[in-house]
């Protein structure tokens, strides 16, 4: 199952220097690993573990995730704009399946 | 094709257990403490982190634990001689301290990040965060979460 991740930000073109926003949100059980089923089975763990953020391929945000990150993942953070390119936003799933958004900034 | 779980049985668990969350344990502390002291010793390899420079910010009173908005923010010129390179957010209730780490770099300009985060019950969440010259800053924040969140 392939989603699609939302992602905004707050403005297209920035003058060098500036900060940019980025908000981003994604759909995913998020399974703690914690809950049982009905059985008393614990249902395993499902989480997206990583998150990275590129511009123009340089990193500029990334975060580990735990379990105790709400479903449905929201971030939010800001860099600072160097050069105009894509704005790659990759999170990385327990089971090494990874969902891909992208935007772009431009530099003046 | 069989569901382990309707909705209205997901929605019932989901209140129970913020019951028995609420109820706690009789006589004791009102939930059991985790790992999250060893969690930071690990992360700050033994140093003691200075109270300062960071800023937690959660609602005083979350109405549903399930999903609660948190946002840190580290104090700091974040240029390549003084930046803040990472943050870890622990808590001291849930069944495992450990919440998310951010990473960050001179390239970041800036040190906050803002996400949603579980938390089982009320607890302390702290934030710790880590500089480029290897000193530690910490910063921690009370949240009372409340029963009727989940299906209530």
């Amino acid at each position: 199952m392939s989603v699609k991740p939302r992602i905004k930000l707050d403005k297209k073109e920035a003058k060098k220097g500036d900060l940019v926003e980025v908000k981003a949100l994604v759909s995913h059980i998020m399974e703690s690993g914690q809950r049982k089923d009905r059985d008393g089975k614990t249902i395993p763990r499902k989480i997206l573990n990583k998150f990275t953020c590129t511009v123009n391929g340089k990193e500029v945000f990334s975060a580990d995730f735990e379990p105790a990150i709400s479903a449905n993942p929201y971030i939010q953070f800001r860099f600072r704009a160097q050069e105009s390119g894509p704005v790659v936003l990759t999170w990385i799933d327990d089971d090494g399946s990874k969902i891909v958004g992208e935007e772009s900034i431009k530099v003046n | 094709m069989k569901r382990s779980f309707d909705r209205r049985q997901v929605l019932m668990l989901g209140a129970g257990a913020a019951a028995i969350a609420a109820l706690g344990i009789p006589g004791g502390p009102a939930y059991a403490k985790n790992d999250y002291e060893e969690v930071i010793a690990k992360f700050t390899g033994g140093k003691t982190p200075t109270p300062s420079k960071v800023k937690l910010d959660l609602p005083e009173i979350a109405e549903n634990g399930n999903t609660v908005p948190m946002t840190v923010s580290v104090e700091s010129p974040m240029t390549p001689q003084s930046h803040v390179t990472d943050v870890l957010v622990v808590t001291d209730g849930n069944p495992r301290a450990g919440v998310a780490t951010f990473h960050f770099s001179p390239a970041s300009g800036i040190a906050e990040a803002n996400t949603r985060i579980r938390l089982a019950t009320s607890q302390n969440i702290i934030a710790v965060a880590k500089m480029n010259d290897g000193s530690f800053f910490t910063a921690s924040k009370a949240v009372k979460v409340t029963i009727g969140g989940c299906g209530g």
